[in-house]
């Protein structure tokens, strides 16, 4: 293995400007790759481990989808998602491909090698008891049982939990499928419909990582009823990312996260 | 960029109980009672006060960015908006602002931060979470757990100006804060501030140059 060293002090800028080739669009997955395939019904959620290098394919299987999403070094759960480093580490309020996600410690913990929809909503938020009962009523356990209303929020709580972690680990996530708009004002709108059945964001883990992340809908949903929607998750064998990889190039901090990342994996 | 909206306070300075000024790259962490009014004043202009609230009674309640910007359907914090907790509870509310804009997207600088936004010759120098977890570690009041860096959320950088823009672009744009200029808010409950003044030297939003900020309260 070749001596880590930092690479240059370069570029922080608005205007850096991103690679000039085509970016990558993966087919489908190659069946001698594939590791796992499932399907999570819309208004539930799920935590698994995401071993480094692997790739986690998420699939909209109906218009309106939403994956809220957080993210931890799996071996240091302290280390997670931050919100902020990732957001302006790329100066970006949106997430696609090329982006990575970054940690508390300027690791890069994931990247984005690939997106048909091109912008997944990072500043949202996810939905509570609360909100869901304000846009469509309580259906509760006893009076629904499998057919209730659920949100993220308790979906979090729980999963944390099996991790031992607690609310103070629930920082901000993402919402994989949604898109909020945002004018001069600064006024945030949700867009409607954004994912259609069939788009799909892959996630390579730049470290092994726990992810937790729930089906329900985004809190800023619009739609008339309550009714999330369905995901494919499936996990297949990617390779490590080379020094010229699209994500690792996308941006000269993007160099540095992944060699912090890599520090950490030694 | 849209209209800023300023407003006044009818505070007088002479009437506060309370009076500090936070030297750059220093840290203060403060009791606010539900009413007390906290004002920061930017005493040399484009300062970034990197701010945290927590439930006095209970840190695992602290403010949220999320369901701060969520909550009000806008980005930018100014007079009116509501400071929300993870539990969705106000923990305070701005009631005046000569500055007209804050960010809460835009994070704190830390020494990893720094790494990946400046290169690894900036990892040993002062950050805000640095200042933070330091305010969080010496806390004599946190008798209920150990507080530890699950413990820093996403921040308020008051006097700072983070437009998206149409694109989904994040951009830093100088600042729209001046000397003097202040925010104002009143605690809706007991909460603990703590501010970290940044003391970042790699960011050409405070001209290189961090400077101190004041705070005041007013029962």
């Amino acid at each position: 293995m070749p001596l880590l060293v930092p690479p240059a002090a370069t570029g922080t800028s608005f205007t850096t400007a991103r690679p000039a080739g085509a970016e990558p669009q993966p087919g489908p997955i190659p069946a001698d790759r594939l590791l796992t395939d499932e399907t999570l019904p819309g208004g539930t959620a799920v935590s698994f481990t995401l071993r480094r290098h692997h790739t986690l394919r998420l699939t909209a299987l109906e218009a309106g989808a939403n994956v809220s999403f957080l993210c931890f070094n799996r071996h240091e759960l302290v280390d997670r998602y931050n919100m902020a480093d990732t957001l302006k580490g790329q100066h970006t309020a949106k997430l696609t491909t090329g982006f990575i996600l970054v940690s508390d410690m300027g690791r890069a913990l994931a990247s984005i090698t690939g997106d048909t929809l091109g912008w997944h909503d990072p500043l949202g938020g996810h939905d509570t008891a609360a909100h869901v009962q304000q846009k469509w009523g309580a259906k509760t356990y006893q009076t629904a049982r499998n057919a209730w209303h659920r949100n993220s929020r308790d979906h979090f709580l729980i999963e944390l939990g099996k991790h031992g972690l607690n609310a103070r680990d629930l920082v901000p996530n993402v919402n994989f499928f949604s898109k909020l708009t945002t004018d001069d004002a600064g006024h945030l709108a949700f867009v409607p419909n954004h994912a259609q059945a069939g788009d799909f964001i892959d996630l390579r883990a730049e470290l092994d990582l726990l992810i937790i992340l729930t089906t329900c809908h985004h809190p800023l949903d619009t739609s008339p009823a309550y009714g999330p929607k369905p995901v494919k998750l499936q996990r297949y064998r990617s390779d490590p990312p080379p020094a010229d990889d699209y994500c690792r190039t996308y941006r000269p901090e993007n160099e540095r996260a992944f060699y912090n990342a890599e520090l950490a994996a030694l | 960029m849209s209209v800023l909206i300023y407003t006044e306070s009818p505070h007088a300075p002479e009437a506060a109980i309370y009076r500090r000024t936070i030297p750059a790259g220093d840290f203060w962490m403060q009791e606010i009672k539900a009413g007390q009014t906290l004002r920061i004043l930017d005493l040399e202009g484009n300062q970034a006060a990197d701010t945290l609230f927590y439930n006095a009674a209970d840190f695992r309640e602290r403010y949220s960015a999320q369901d701060t910007i969520r909550e009000n359907r806008g980005i930018y914090l100014t007079t009116g908006t509501r400071l929300y907790s993870n539990e969705l509870r106000v923990l305070a509310e701005i009631t005046a602002d000569t500055c007209g804009r804050h960010d809460t997207l835009g994070g704190a600088c830390s020494c990893e931060a720094n790494t990946l936004r400046y290169g690894h010759g900036t990892r040993h120098m002062h950050s805000c979470r640095q200042s933070f977890l330091l305010g969080l570690m010496t806390w004599p009041e946190a008798t209920s757990f150990a507080l530890n860096k699950r413990d820093i959320p996403a921040n308020i950088n008051f006097f700072m100006n983070v437009p998206v823009t149409p694109t989904g672009g994040l951009q830093f744009d100088d600042g729209v804060s001046a000397p003097g200029k202040y925010v104002e808010m009143v605690a809706r409950m007991d909460v603990v501030c703590l501010i970290s003044n940044c003391p970042q030297l790699n960011n050409p939003c405070n001209a290189y140059n961090p400077t101190p900020v004041e705070v005041l309260i007013w029962a």
